[in-house]
Formats: C-alpha cells, structure tokens, sequence
C-alpha cells in the first residue's frame, strides 16, 4: 500500500537535509509503528507523506497503491485516502467542529466523485462514531479543538479519522499528551479502524502506546533512515535498552 | 482673509458648488434653515475638501480621492427591496425622498423634509467639530429623511429596517431617532445603490438612546462599485442604556463611515462590532469617537477588516475620559486580514484619559491567513480555495455569532458571504 523508496528530503526555507535515504514498505492491512529518538525526522516524514509545502522531496518517491503521490497536493492526498492525526492538532477559531467535518467529509466525497451526505445521514454517522470515542455531541458544536483538552483534541482527531474513512492513516504521536483513560480510547478507537484494507502507521517514541496498538512491525528511524525493523519485540527491545546498541550496530 | 497664497478650487469642489446653487428655492427650509446651509457651502467653498493636513481626514484624502460629483437626484425609481431580516419592518428613503412611512405601533415616525420646512430641524445641523465635512455636506444638501420615536418601554418584537435606496446622482438624508425609556428593539439601517450609475450619498443618523433602553443597531453598506458613501452616526447613550451597534461596510468606491459616540448616562453599555470587507480600488474609512463623559460606563469595539486586491482601509478609535468618569472599562480592538500585497489598512488608536481609575485597552493586528489552518484543513480534503474561503470567514463569524439573535446573525453572514463569493 505504501512504498518509500530511497526518499531525501529538505526543509525548503534553509536546504536542511531531514531524510537522508528512507526505505518503508507498509502492506495493507499491517500496522506499522516508527520509533524513534528525538530529532530522526518522525514527524516530518508525516508531513512530507501529507504533501506540506514547507519541505522538499530532492530524491526518491512515495508510491500509494503502486503510483507516487508527489505530484498531488495536501487536499488531493487526503481525497485518495491518506490521513494524518496530528501530534498538535491545529484550533480554528470561529470554524464550528460540526461544520468543519461535514465540509471536510463532502469535499473528500465529491473529490471521488461521490454524492454528497445528507445532513440526517452525516449527523447519524457522527453521533455513532462520537459515541464510541465517548465524545459529547456539545463538544462538536464548539469551533474546531478551540478550548479542548489535550485528550479532547486527540479523540476529535480519531472521530475524524473515522469519519473520513482513509485507506492509509499516519498517526503522529498520538499518545502524547494522554492520561491512561484517554490513551485508552484513543486505542480502542484507532483498533477499531483495523481492517484488511487498511494501513496504519503509528508514530511514537514509547512503548507504552504499543501494548495498546500491537504493531505488526516495528522500524527505527534515526537520522532520517530506518535502521532497524522487526516485529513487536523490537519495541519491547528499545524500551529496555534504549536506541543507544541499536545505533551503534547501524553505524 | 486669506494672507497664504489660497489653493485653486478642485473640479469636484466646484461640481458641489454647482450642484447647490442649482437646487436654490428647491431644497426645504425656511430662513434659518437656508442661512445654515449656505454657510456650510460657503466653508466647503472656501476651505475646499479635506486633506490630509486636516488631522481628522490624515488617512482619507478627500481632496485627492473624490474627484467626481455625480449630478442629479437619481431619477432610476428606485424601489424598496426585501429586508435584510425577513419578517422587519420597512421604512425607505427612495432617489432621496421618504417614501410614506408605515412604522409599527408605539413607533411614531415623521418626515425630515417637514422638519426642514418647519425650522426645527436647525437644531439637528450643529457640526461634530470644525473639520466635519459630513456634517457640512449634509447638512447643506439634505433634503428628506425620515424621523422615529420609539416610546417608552416598546418591546419591538420584529426588526425595523430603515432603508436609504439610490439610483445614481446625489442623496443626503437625515434620520433622527429617539428610543424612549427602557424599550428594546433591532434597527438595521441599509445603504443600498441600484442601477450602475454613479452615486454620492450622504446620510446621518442622530441617536438617542433613551435611559434602561436596551437597543441593536445595524449599519449596512451596501454601494455599489463606483459610488462614494458619507455616513455618519451621533450616538447619545442614557443611564443603564445598552447599544449594541454593527457596522458593516461591504460595498461603495470611497466609504468614510463616522461613529461619534457620547456616553452621558451612567452605566451604560456599548457594544461596537464591526466589519469592513474590502475588495477592487476601493477606499474604506471608518472614524469613532468614543466620549466617556460620566462613571462607570462599559465599551467594547472589536472591527475585523478583511483586505483584497489594492483596497486600503482606515479605522481610527479615539476615546476619551472625562476626569469625572471613573471606573470606565473601555476596550478596542482592530484585526486586519489582509489578502493581498497590493492591499493596505491604517490602524490609529487614540485614548485621552483624565480620570484615574479607568481599564483602557487597544490592539491592532495586521495578518495573512494561518498558514497552520490552511494546512490542517487540506490535509482533511478541503481544497485550497475552500479552505481560504473558510478561513476568511471565520475571521468574520467570532464578531458576527457575538450577536444575539439568529435571524441577525444568519442574514448578516449571507450578506458576507455573498460579497465574499463575488470577491474572494
């Protein structure tokens, strides 16, 4: 499903290079988790699979269902089904919760060429799947994550998540920020969008996410490369030990 | 009198000349009436148009920016149109004159042009200071209006819409308005152009807002692309009287929107909002004065102005305190977006304190569209556009949704709305 190839790339404002040479296969219906210490390019490789305009691809490609998606722009990447939870959920003022998912779902919808909802059927789909997330429906009604708690704004992005229905989802350290309830949730929410036809790549930097979300591979990323991969007790491996051996045997 | 070297009138200066001296014997007034408008004739005549030497027109260079008076009172037969807010009452000034006035109960209503005839009307025509260029222009030219009472204790349960209709040439009405004691009630007052022939309208609106009253008042700008648009609102508040006032500039080729506010009643309360959506070569000034004369008195003004093409836009807040007006709370703000290089907006906040225990506040924000927002929102699917559009209007929607009434609110958004659409 998704497929980085040998990709580099650099902030565009001042050439920084961040990804130094990726490799990354995720097959559909695997979750992926990256690990990894501060400062390896975690999150901007979420952002560089979202198609942000503030870094560069200069070598390399992203290939999503078998065709590279550089050429597409943030919008189009999330109509063909790629979602991105982020670590810092973004507030709008004035923009109503309930607004924004409607427009956000009819957008996608009419970007494939698909009917939009009628306002019944999307209030019905929102309350069942804010039901689950245990989101209070008042809380869709105010502007988007403007107040919420940290928990909060994490549980609207996995409502999202849900509504949208992406095929690819790119979850950027979606445990930070969560009490063990929330974290809870939060799980069970994304568990619940497991499914044969889809991928899911968990960002993080522990461990403890992952006895939530078992991983069906596991990849360190340090310096803008993976390298190491293995399966869920590389996890358990790095949260003993440290990236300190892992990076020594790399070098 | 003049020992400096006198600059040569302006063409547009001498088209108001013009323009007054061919409707001498047509205009209503009786002998103190004619002798106060041929003295403001005389001024604008003498002093020329403001510049931007005049401290009050520093931003908006009258001298420079009105170069043509369209002549003629507009003889297109303007007729009313739908109210803003279904369901309102209507009254209208149509190509300058007041149509017959049917007002809701308790609500007494008068023609301007009879307080003219009358001489009563001389009362109303003092000047808001020496450079009230308004004030003269109006005040030499008005030739109808219409005049409302509001009694004590009225609750008007549908809006009442005054509305000032131009089809082309000139319009310069006058609307006195006293709300009696503890009434309520929501007033738009809409500026509308129809046709495609140039227009200079001037209107002024003297409010009084009577003691325990509790009033919405809505200005709504709606001229079209080539027309100049004089509007100016004197605002008396009583004791514990709340005015909440919105102004919204959405139209007009050279806007000055004046709002001198004076509050003389204790504990009252002003609410002021307003926004200005500015587009093509347009020039937008909107001038407060805000005068708090007596103690603990409550104002908040919040404009949000949003920038495109090569429009430039003017808020200049002046508020004072009177030594004796202690424990007043008075807060202002100006946020800009703004779209557009080409674009530029004027900020001038003025406070002039004299009592000691006040809470003054003033900020002025100048931005672009949070490039954050933009990018969050693509990321859900919504297109570039889409997101842009959404974006400008929630900057609108935090001061719009503040009101407290949702027919209000909603007829207001789609006026934005569909500005911003032919805009955007």
């Amino acid at each position: 499903m998704l497929e980085i190839k040998n990709l580099h790339a650099r902030i565009a404002e001042d050439g920084t290079e961040i990804i130094r040479g990726l490799n990354l296969t995720v097959k559909k219906g695997e979750v992926a988790a990256i690990m990894g210490p501060n400062g390896s390019g975690k999150s901007t490789l979420s952002y560089i699979l979202t198609g942000r305009d503030d870094y560069e691809v200069t070598e390399g490609d992203i290939l999503y269902n078998g065709e590279s998606i550089l050429e597409m722009d943030t919008a189009e990447r999330a109509a063909a089904g790629l979602f991105l939870a982020f670590q810092y959920p973004v507030e709008i003022p004035g923009v109503a919760t309930m607004q924004f998912l409607k427009v956000a779902m009819n957008e996608q919808r009419k970007a494939r060429g698909e009917e939009e909802l009628t306002t019944p059927e999307f209030i019905r789909r929102v309350r069942e799947a804010a039901g689950e997330l245990k989101i209070d429906m008042d809380m869709l009604k105010r502007p988007l994550n403007v107040g919420f708690s940290g928990g909060e704004k994490k549980r609207a992005e996995i409502l999202q998540m849900s509504l949208l229905e992406p095929t690819l989802c790119v979850l950027d350290e979606t445990d930070s920020g969560l009490d063990i309830d929330a974290l809870k949730i939060v799980s069970e929410g994304v568990n619940a969008l497991r499914s044969p036809d889809r991928a899911i790549v968990v960002i993080t930097h522990y461990q403890r996410l992952l006895e939530h979300i078992i991983p069906d591979s596991v990849h360190v990323l340090y310096k803008g490369q993976v390298i190491k991969s293995g399966d869920k007790e590389l996890a358990l491996e790095l949260e003993n030990n440290g990236y300190t051996n892992i990076i020594k045997d790399a070098a | 009198m003049n020992m400096q070297s006198k600059r040569p009138i302006t063409a547009a200066e001498q088209a108001l000349v013009d323009s007054f001296v061919g409707k001498l014997g047509s205009l209503p007034g009786n002998g103190a009436i004619t002798a106060i408008r041929d003295d403001f004739i005389e001024d604008i005549k003498q002093n020329g148009l403001p510049t931007r030497r005049v401290e009050a027109w520093h931003y908006t260079d009258l001298r420079n920016l009105l170069k043509k008076i369209p002549d003629g009172d507009g003889e297109a037969g303007s007729g009313a149109v739908e109210p803003l807010v279904a369901g309102s009452g209507v009254v209208s000034v149509l190509d300058g004159r007041a149509d017959d006035v049917d007002a809701p109960d308790g609500v007494s209503a008068g023609f301007y042009r009879d307080a003219l005839s009358e001489g009563i009307a001389a009362q109303r025509m003092v000047l808001q200071s020496t450079d009230d260029l308004i004030g003269r222009l109006n005040g030499a030219f008005a030739n109808d209006g219409i005049s409302l009472t509001v009694n004590d204790g009225l609750n008007l349960t549908d809006p009442l819409e005054i509305q000032v209709v131009q089809g082309g040439g000139q319009s310069h009405s006058r609307f006195p308005v006293t709300i009696g004691r503890g009434a309520t009630g929501t007033f738009i007052e809409r500026h509308i152009s129809q046709g495609d022939d140039a227009t200079l309208a001037s209107s002024i609106t003297d409010l009084h807002v009577g003691d325990d009253a509790d009033i919405v008042w809505v200005i709504s700008q709606e001229r079209g692309l080539s027309d100049t648009h004089f509007g100016q609102i004197n605002i008396e508040l009583g004791t514990n009287a709340k005015l909440t006032l919105f102004v919204a500039n959405a139209g007009g080729k050279l806007v000055r929107q004046e709002i001198h506010i004076s509050a003389s009643g204790e504990n009252s309360e002003l609410v002021l909002r307003g926004v200005n959506l500015l587009g093509g070569d347009s020039h937008t000034d909107v001038t407060m004065t805000l005068d708090h004369l007596v103690p603990n008195c409550v104002s908040t003004e919040t404009f949000r102005n949003v920038v495109f093409d090569r429009a430039r836009g003017v808020f200049q807040g002046q508020i004072k305190v009177a030594q004796i007006a202690q424990k007043t709370d008075a807060r202002m703000a100006c946020n800009t977006l703004l779209l557009s290089d080409e674009g530029d907006f004027s900020s001038k906040p003025e406070l002039e304190i004299f009592a000691d225990d006040v809470q003054c506040a003033h900020g002025a924000t100048v931005t672009d569209i949070d490039e954050n927002h933009l990018f969050y929102m693509k990321a859900r699917g919504i297109r570039e556009r889409k997101a842009r559009a959404m974006l400008v209007k929630a900057f609108i929607a935090e001061i719009v949704e503040e009101l407290d009434d949702e027919a209000l609110i909603e007829a207001l958004e789609n006026r934005f709305e569909n500005w911003l659409d032919a805009h955007g």
